[in-house]
């Protein structure tokens, strides 16, 4: 089975007030454009464009990528966890491909 | 399975992304330039930033790069924006990272391509409106863009 195209690692549970580590990665080949093919034709800049993150409908993180970053991009960033609730972490790719994962957070104390 | 005309073909095309086409590259002139568009023009005081990197990168196409801010990352005095700068790739603004109080820190991590041996600028966008930055030069083995990816 493939793995899924994008993975997000945090905890699930953390106390309130707690900064949380997310470490975010997704299989993209970040094509750059400047690369041609063996019939000497351009190979079309393919990049996530966009990395974005809410935390409860509320965005939290944010990242506009270019060509200058690695193939299969990696973050990783933190939040504060502030109330039990759910992260959206979304890429956008320059062919308007979305790609979504959801994390619940539940926040004790 | 492939066939052997199928491993051919593809060696073959292997082959050929090692060819390059000429490529305009920044020059340090051209990132002090992206730098005061980011800033429009504000003076940039160094210290409060950390980037951290490595001084020899065996591989361009992926540097592991974090750059961390003294910063109490609070509501009214928090990092806003972390803007990673390049002399020497095609490009000479690679990435925004957009941050708030939310963060709780102000530390953030990313792999980056670098065409060649340089200068990287880490520079810092703070909620009052003053910027930040830290320089460090890294000496690249094998140059992103130069095959593979």
């Amino acid at each position: 089975m493939a793995l899924p195209p994008a993975r997000v690692s945090m905890p699930a549970e953390a106390r309130q007030g707690e900064i949380l580590e997310i470490k975010a990665l997704i299989r993209h080949p970040m094509e750059t454009g400047y690369r041609v093919d063996s019939r000497g034709q351009p190979i079309p800049r393919h990049i996530v464009r966009r990395f974005s993150v809410a935390y409860d409908g509320e965005e939290v993180f944010r990242m506009d990528l270019t060509q200058g970053v690695a193939a299969n991009p990696f973050i990783a960033f933190s939040t504060v966890a502030t109330r039990t609730g759910e992260l959206v972490f979304t890429w956008e790719d320059d062919r308007g491909e979305v790609v979504t994962v959801r994390k619940s957070l539940t926040v004790t104390g | 399975m492939p066939t052997r005309r199928q491993i051919i073909v593809g060696a073959g095309l292997a082959g050929g992304m090692a060819l390059l086409p000429r490529l305009g590259q920044a020059t340090p002139q051209m990132r002090d330039e992206a730098a005061a568009a980011l800033t429009k023009g504000a003076a940039i005081q160094d210290g409060r930033v950390t980037l951290t990197i490595p001084s020899v990168a065996e591989n361009g196409l992926s540097v592991y790069t974090t750059v961390s801010v003294d910063s109490p990352m609070t509501a009214g005095d928090h990092v806003k924006a972390v803007h990673l700068l390049s002399e020497q790739n095609p490009i000479a603004h690679l990435l925004t990272w957009h941050l708030g109080p939310r963060a709780g820190v102000a530390k953030v991590s990313t792999n980056i391509r670098l065409g060649a041996s340089q200068q990287v600028t880490a520079l810092v966008e703070m909620s009052d409106g003053s910027f930040w930055r830290d320089s460090k030069t890294v000496i690249v083995t094998i140059a992103a863009c130069i095959d593979g990816g």
